[in-house]
């Protein structure tokens, strides 16, 4: 660590520091400030030339001066501290202590930014978690190392649905749960807290590292905290053998801290004025969840995006679509009617689900009622959509059938109570008390043998 | 190749993958090798004394004055057997031996050879070689078994053309070890080996273009029935995220009558490419029953990889498919995605300060995609008769909007174009290839082949089929206005005929073990059964048959489900059950026509 601190500032704007005349500083490496009071703020090298180094400054430039400013180069990367005492404790985004207690001390330390996972290392996740909820479970069930946001809009209660994930995820044939590690991005104080208490009432605060910055904390912070979460993550899997969940709400407002700094800094925009890089940069963090071969632990990830002006093709989701394996969307709709959870199962998608489901996994017949339930209730939206014009009254038998079902398909499929934890035999029969609304030939997914084994009019 | 001695100069400025560094007498192209760790870079630009460097390899770490030094050749491959059944990064660096090595994470500055130099390969010189044989590019000089399926041909480089000195007999050889010698036009005697190297930026030379072709089977109903693709030209595969991209690809990938497969993910997921290394080994070829790895070769950067190294991957996947071409074989190439690799040249010419054109991306954004389109082709070798490259890219629009630059221009360019819509992978319709949006310039050209292979009535079926989703299209608008009660019984037949089509031909799961390849003879009896059932029915309403008691047969369901109970090799299953449709539309009007005497 060098000693020297520079007081050469030539700029402080937008969350970055010029610094003028410095030694030959390493791209990427962290920074130390000591402003005018004597107060410490954090950094990070983006830019190193010959004479200057430009500076990210995690705290922000609010009330810097360029006469009093001093900066330290720390000679290393931004690393954090990693033991397994992390587990119970609260961080902020550059992994510095939030409650109080003294920092972490071990001698295992890693660089935040990671390295690449060498897709030879990996290995296909399959392993099926019982969410406990319908939707998820029977229709876009995740399994162990999948990367699966959950698509929301401001007011809607991806925090309840969330923290009943939380607590209720877990293998079919395994009593213990997950280790969670719980990234906070820009939320809103009672948010922070309402998770906090759910973590405590189900007792599984003791197996949680959360890593918090709240709305009024600096947005730059939000650009390291991901990455720090998932390094404090990839200790708990592949060094501790953890099964690990993450959960990150809200992405939003990290991408809103990239446009801030990439604005700062001149980037080229692409859309809606995010930079082209958005999507490498979401990437490099989602793609940091999966399972490794010969590891016993994974992380599987769940970040929250909320969408704006309930926007699915806003480039925050859409770039995280193209980059998560698959989405759980919520709808305002659903919502105003009452129903909780309020997933919309149409634009819903888990890409991992089809190797974890099945004969061995669930139940044979998995895969194709999920498929059927979809066909069902996609074509019922066209008769939902004719009856708003025509009124229910003057469908045809067929529409009007699939009307009922879509009407029953989201007051006892969709809708549970937030402590309702349905196993998957549940769900799946619960799926067929709603197919067998038709008739046999009705249902053209679903196998003959399915329907002798387990449509009504076959078992009698 | 150039063959300067190394030169050396020093780092300036280090811009996330830019770097510029000092260093006079380099050639655009060079590769460079950058800072302690030995970094590997490109030259993209060169300014007086100074050059800009897209680095392969995260930057993270490199300060200013760190030693620089010119390579003295351009991005290069490695081609020469052991290549099939590996997947490579971006820059063709053998990620399962860097695993080995390096364990989960890709390290950097690490450079291990593309090709196993320990490994020794059974060497059978060309009998017809005579020594002193004048050699020119591309002739064959023998074979070396490469896997149980595939013969690697082993081809006089580019630049080893001259008469043939020494060429060794069968036998066991390594990579490093000469097979023989020959005297270029500039009287030096050089050596050959079993693998060479070649610029990937540069498309490989070949004796002429050929256009004669065949469709390029996918086992893929709407594609090889509706839209097909030749061998050796173009296609690409756009849609929203999830609508299928992967899968399309996956699937052309698996059951393709191609004999090589290069696959590249170029900044897609890692576990897509997981899944491919996992899967293939326990699938089988159809066409040869063996083990379908044997033919494929992976090329992966993942969209964590640096983005740099995206933008060489699709150069270095098509100097692969060339390579192969050059064997004499029909190569597919799959990208996923294409989208990734134009924003990778996006973000470079963005942190050049390059003037953006649409949406950020460079003015030759066009011409650099016609480019890369335009290595594909069936080709008169130089030695191995014919061979092609077929090239399918997907296309990631953002918000899935198609009118978008890199949609656009790829839409110019390819001669097959499968356009997946997000509202039938809503739905769950798979593949969601949307039959209006798609479209293939070669229909009339496929069906010289599949009226001589298959059925001399397929192209006419194909348009009936067409048609008849087209008129299902304009009558669900009515319906959705009025309900179908406003419809005719024709008319609502039409819908339930478009219904089959949809259901029981066009919609296949890649998921499920029978209906997930299709053979064409398969393809063609599905059509022709559903087209068969619309017609009976059509009939049979004609002469007064309520359209209600037609829509309640179970035959349709019958026929529906047909796709997945009979495999491609149970077409005689499905001729049967053709027949018995027939007969149960007989019996019905049998029955219509006593009822109909009873009444009167
Ligand atoms: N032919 C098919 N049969 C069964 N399922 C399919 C088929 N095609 C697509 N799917 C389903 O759709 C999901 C999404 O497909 P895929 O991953 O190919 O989308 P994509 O277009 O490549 O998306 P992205 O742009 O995000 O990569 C798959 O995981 C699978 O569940
Ligand atoms: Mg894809």
């Amino acid at each position: 660590m060098s000693a020297k601190e520079y007081r050469t500032v030539a700029s402080a704007r937008g969350g970055l520091l010029l610094v003028k005349q410095v030694p030959r500083v390493a791209f990427g490496d962290r920074v130390m400030i000591r402003d005018h009071r004597g107060r410490q703020r954090n950094g990070q090298v983006i830019r190193s030339s010959r004479s200057e180094a430009l500076i990210q400054v995690f705290e922000g430039t609010d009330d810097l001066d360029l006469e009093t400013t001093w900066v330290r180069f720390m000679d290393q990367p931004l690393e954090i501290s990693l033991s397994p005492e992390l587990l119970g404790r609260v961080f902020n985004g550059i992994g510095e202590p939030r409650d109080n207690r003294p920092p972490i001390v071990s001698n295992v330390r890693r660089n935040v930014s990671g390295s690449a996972i060498n897709p030879a290392a990996r290995t296909y996740p399959r392993e099926f978690i019982q969410t406990g909820i319908s939707t998820i479970d029977g229709l876009n069930a995740l399994v162990r190392g999948q990367k699966l946001p959950i698509f929301s809009g401001s007011g809607l209660p991806h925090n309840r649905i969330t923290a009943q994930i939380v607590r209720q995820a877990r293998l079919m044939d395994e009593e213990s749960g997950f280790s969670v590690v719980f990234a906070a991005l820009g939320v809103s104080h009672s948010d922070a807290r309402f998770f906090e208490e759910d973590f405590a009432s189900s007792g599984v605060l003791g197996n949680v590292v959360m890593f918090i910055n709240l709305a009024d904390d600096p947005p730059v912070e939000r650009l390291a905290l991901p990455r720090v979460a998932l390094t404090a993550a990839e200790y708990l899997a592949f060094d501790l053998d953890r099964h690990v969940l993450v959960v990150m709400t809200d992405m939003t407002n990290y991408a809103e801290a990239l446009r801030e700094v990439s604005t700062a800094k001149g980037d080229v925009p692409s859309r809606k004025g995010y930079p082209g890089y958005l999507y490498s940069d979401l990437a490099e963090i989602y793609e940091r969840s999966g399972r490794i071969r010969d590891r016993h632990g994974s992380i599987t990830l769940m970040p929250v995006v909320t969408m704006p002006s309930d926007d699915i093709t806003h480039p925050i989701p859409d770039l995280t679509g193209y980059i998560t394996e698959g989405q759980i969307v919520l709808s305002r709709e659903l919502h105003n009617q009452g129903v909780y959870p309020p997933i919309h199962i149409l634009p819903s998608l888990s890409r991992l689900m089809k190797d974890g489901i099945g004969k061995d996994d669930t139940r044979e017949d998995h895969p194709r009622v999920a498929s059927q339930l979809y066909a069902l209730y996609a074509r019922a939206q066209e008769a939902r959509n004719l009856a708003s014009i025509i009124g229910a009254d003057e469908l045809s038998e067929r529409d009007r059938r699939y009307l009922e079902f879509a009407d029953a398909f989201d007051l006892q499929f969709v809708t549970q109570g937030e402590d309702e934890d349905r196993s998957i035999i549940e769900t799946l029969n619960l799926a067929w008390e709603l197919l067998s609304h038709f008739p046999n030939d009705a249902l053209s997914r679903v196998s003959e043998t399915d329907i002798a084994k387990y449509h009504h009019s076959g078992k009698k | 190749m150039m063959n300067t001695p190394p030169r050396s100069g020093v780092i300036r400025e280090i811009n996330g993958p830019i770097v510029t560094i000092l260093l006079p007498g380099l050639r655009n192209g060079e590769q460079v090798e950058i800072g302690r760790l030995g970094l590997v870079g490109e030259v993209i630009a060169l300014d007086g004394e100074e050059a800009i460097v897209q680095a392969y390899e995260s930057t993270e770490g490199l300060r200013p004055e760190e030693p620089v030094a010119g390579l003295g050749w351009p991005l290069s491959v490695e081609l020469g057997p052991g290549l099939l059944g590996g997947i490579f990064d971006g820059i063709q660096r053998p990620l399962e031996k860097i695993f080995l090595q390096a364990g989960d994470h890709i390290p950097r500055g690490l450079n291990l050879p593309s090709l196993d130099r320990e490994r020794s390969w059974h060497f059978v010189p060309d009998p017809k070689l005579q020594i002193g044989a004048e050699l020119t590019t591309g002739m064959r000089l023998g074979t070396v078994q490469e896997t149980n399926t595939i013969e690697h041909r082993i081809l006089v480089p580019p630049n080893r053309f001259g008469s043939l000195l020494e060429l060794a007999p069968e036998g066991e050889y390594q990579l490093e070890q000469p097979i023989g010698r020959v005297r270029t036009p500039d009287g030096r005697t050089r050596k050959l080996k079993l693998f060479h190297r070649w610029p990937v930026r540069i498309p490989r030379p070949y004796r002429s273009r050929d256009h004669g072709s065949a469709p390029l089977i996918t086992g893929q109903r709407i594609l090889d029935t509706f839209f097909p693709l030749m061998k050796g030209s173009k296609g690409a595969v756009p849609g929203p995220f999830g609508a299928g991209k992967t899968m399309v690809q996956q699937q052309i990938a698996r059951w393709s009558n191609a004999d090589i497969v290069i696959y590249v993910g170029c900044g897609e997921r890692g576990n897509e490419l997981v899944d491919v290394l996992e899967s293939f080994p326990k699938l089988q070829d159809p066409y040869t029953g063996r083990d379908l790895m044997e033919r494929t070769l992976l090329v992966a950067n993942t969209s964590n990889m640096p983005v740099v190294a995206r933008e060489a991957s699709i150069y270095v996947g098509l100097t692969l498919a060339e390579y192969y071409r050059d064997q004499g074989y029909d190569v597919l190439m799959l990208a996923d995605s294409t989208s990734r690799w134009a924003e990778a040249l996006r973000e470079v010419s963005g942190r050049l300060g390059q003037m953006p054109v649409e949406e950020g991306y460079p003015a030759y954004l066009a011409s650099r995609l016609a480019a890369v389109y335009e290595r594909a082709g069936r080709v008169e070798t130089g030695g191995c008769g014919k061979g092609s490259v077929t090239l399918v890219g997907a296309v990631s629009p953002p918000g899935g909007d198609f009118s978008e630059p890199v949609t656009a221009h790829t839409k110019e360019i390819i001669q097959t174009f499968w356009a997946l819509s997000k509202d039938l992978a809503d739905a769950r319709h798979y593949p969601a290839v949307d039959w209006v949006g798609s479209f293939s310039e070669h229909v009339h050209t496929a069906a010289e082949w599949w009226h001589r292979e298959v059925d001399a009535s397929w192209e006419k079926w194909r348009g009936e089929a067409l048609a008849l989703l087209a008129r299902d299209a304009e009558l669900s608008r009515i319906v959705n206005l009025v309900g179908s009660e406003a419809l005719s019984s024709a008319q609502r037949w039409e819908l339930e005929g478009a219904a089959l089509i949809k259901e029981g031909l066009l919609q296949q799961s890649a998921l499920d073990p029978v209906d997930t390849f299709a053979s064409p003879e398969k393809q063609f009896l599905l059509l022709n059964l559903m087209l068969t059932i619309y017609h009976k029915g059509a009939e049979l309403i004609e002469l007064g048959v309520p359209v209600q008691e037609l829509m309640e047969l179970p035959l349709l369901t019958r026929a529906r489900r047909a796709k997945q109970v009979y495999n491609s090799q149970q077409t005689d299953k499905l001729r049967e059950l053709l027949v018995e449709i027939l007969g149960e539309f007989e019996q019905v009007r049998l029955e219509y026509a006593k009822f109909e005497e009873h009444a009167r």
